[in-house]
């Protein structure tokens, strides 16, 4: 009993360090560099202590759930032995934790906006409406391959620079030919689409893969998904943008 | 009364974040694994936590630190606040003028790295894997100063007006050679970086600090030129990651010389 209080306490003391810094620049800015009081102390403090709770329990929750089924699920699927499913389990997930991100909703409606100003498509509510539903269904189909991409290469031990590389080359490519108003949102649009729940899972999952893979080292051919999954949206909008 | 409602409607995106993941994981498990979960209960609680902890993560984001750094933001790109600065002077503003609002992008991009919860959970899993060979508190400040150099560069872009793609296209070239001479080990893990580093906490106050900046320089547009520090966010890490990598192995052959 005690010792599970002491680690909470421990715990919720490692939160409150992470915090600090964010707490200090804004405390610095608003006294010292702007010069104003700080607005409803009481709000600022109250909502400190809740984002504090918030990462302990997150914390607590990622070791005792989010880690443990993406190893497992990894585990069982090379005991399997079925390739087909794990692919198409890679996809399912990439896509379907893209596709409701809000962080992409909000970006997809703000490039409709652009797309409409520059004279692309038809500045009207349907025409903007459904440039950002395609939009966002191009990026979750553009994640979902990532994820297919990055399991492939885990089983068969592509070394990772050559893909990234290629990728960044047809970025540079596509980034002459592609309209320069749409530049912008497909460079942004790799770093929204992985969330904060992704990205533990996909991780969990990768390690997992190269973990019980026989000559796979988990930390060579483990870790990679990411950061195809921030790659190949930028390459997919940019085709977007090309074609629409 | 009012944090009780907000708080009931960041639980209720929470879910909905959570649940097509949920789907997915439990119909895969169930109709084409078909074996059980093993610790389901442990399991279930830990999803419970990470859903409960997000919420609460939100609510209090949303609450005290989102409105006061997006004021702040907005109040440090004004141009009043920079005429200010220059004793009242009227005169056009040289880039140079900005230097506040280069300061804060490097402090609000460290900051909310260090507290971004899903670069956290990638530390506790690379310390593990790598066997402690790399540490969960290097890795979060490589990271950290990585968004922080590449806001504070995106930002004095906004300012003069640069185009975006010269800038990402060098930083390309730069990872390539990098790539090259970095320790074999940290490659995967420096490129994951730069995806994790950009969601809950950074994203909102970076996106309100371009949009504020482009809104305020005269001849920007915040629809043109608003994007991109979120790509300079993601880029820039996986330089320092590697150089902290380097740097790690460089110290260790300098030990290694010592001892001899």
């Amino acid at each position: 009993m005690w010792r599970s209080i002491l680690a909470l306490g421990k715990s919720l003391l490692d939160s409150l360090r992470d915090l600090a810094p964010i707490i200090l620049v804004i405390t610095f800015f608003q006294l010292v560099v702007l010069q104003q009081p700080i607005p409803n102390l009481a709000g600022l403090l109250g909502g400190t202590l809740l984002v504090t709770l918030g990462l302990t329990f997150f914390i607590y929750g990622l070791e005792m759930g989010l880690f443990p089924i993406g190893e497992s699920m990894a585990q069982a699927f090379s005991q399997k032995g079925s390739v087909f499913w794990l692919l198409v389990f890679a996809f399912t997930l990439g896509f379907s934790t893209t596709v409701a991100e809000p962080a992409l909703i909000a970006v997809a409606a703000e490039a409709a906006k652009v797309a409409a100003n520059g004279g692309m498509i038809v500045s009207s509510e349907q025409s903007m409406q459904s440039y950002a539903t395609g939009l966002r269904l191009t990026v979750a189909v553009s994640v979902g391959l990532a994820i297919v991409i990055g399991v492939l290469r885990i089983l068969k031990g592509w070394p990772i620079h050559y893909l990234i590389i290629g990728g960044y080359a047809g970025i540079v490519i596509m980034t002459a030919f592609a309209p320069p108003a749409i530049i912008g949102i497909a460079y942004d649009s790799g770093g929204v689409t992985t969330s904060t729940i992704t990205v533990p899972l996909v991780t969990a999952l990768g390690v997992g893969l190269a973990s019980s893979i026989r000559g796979r080292n988990p930390m060579v051919d483990g870790f990679g998904l990411i950061a195809f999954a921030s790659l190949t949206p930028m390459i997919f909008v940019m085709g977007y943008g090309m074609i629409i | 009364m009012e944090w009780l409602t907000g708080l009931l409607h960041s639980l209720l995106a929470t879910l909905r974040d959570v649940l097509p993941i949920a789907a997915v994981i439990f119909g895969f498990q169930l109709l084409i694994l078909r074996r059980p979960i093993p610790n389901l209960r442990r399991v279930l609680f830990g999803f419970f936590y990470v859903l409960l902890g997000l919420s609460l993560f939100l609510q209090g984001l949303e609450q005290a630190l989102f409105p006061l750094g997006r004021l702040m933001a907005e109040q440090l790109t004004h141009a009043e606040f920079m005429v200010e600065g220059s004793a009242g002077v009227l005169h056009v503003l040289h880039w140079t003028d900005y230097y506040w609002v280069y300061i804060f992008a490097f402090a609000i991009g460290f900051s909310t790295t260090v507290a971004e919860p899903s670069l956290i959970a990638v530390a506790i899993k690379a310390h593990k894997v790598s066997a402690g060979a790399i540490g969960v508190w290097g890795l979060r400040i490589a990271v950290a100063i990585g968004v922080a150099v590449g806001i504070a560069l995106g930002t004095w872009r906004i300012v003069t007006g640069y185009p975006l793609h010269y800038f990402i296209i060098t930083g390309y070239v730069l990872v390539m050679i990098q790539t090259y001479y970095a320790p074999r080990l940290i490659v995967p893990l420096a490129y994951d970086s730069g995806g994790v580093t950009t969601s809950t906490v950074t994203v909102p106050l970076v996106a309100a600090l371009g949009l504020g900046l482009a809104e305020s320089v005269p001849g920007r547009s915040p629809l043109l030129d608003g994007f991109g520090l979120i790509a300079f966010a993601s880029l820039f890490p996986i330089m320092s990651v590697m150089a902290y990598a380097q740097i790690s192995e460089f110290r260790a052959r300098l030990d290694a010389r010592k001892k001899v």
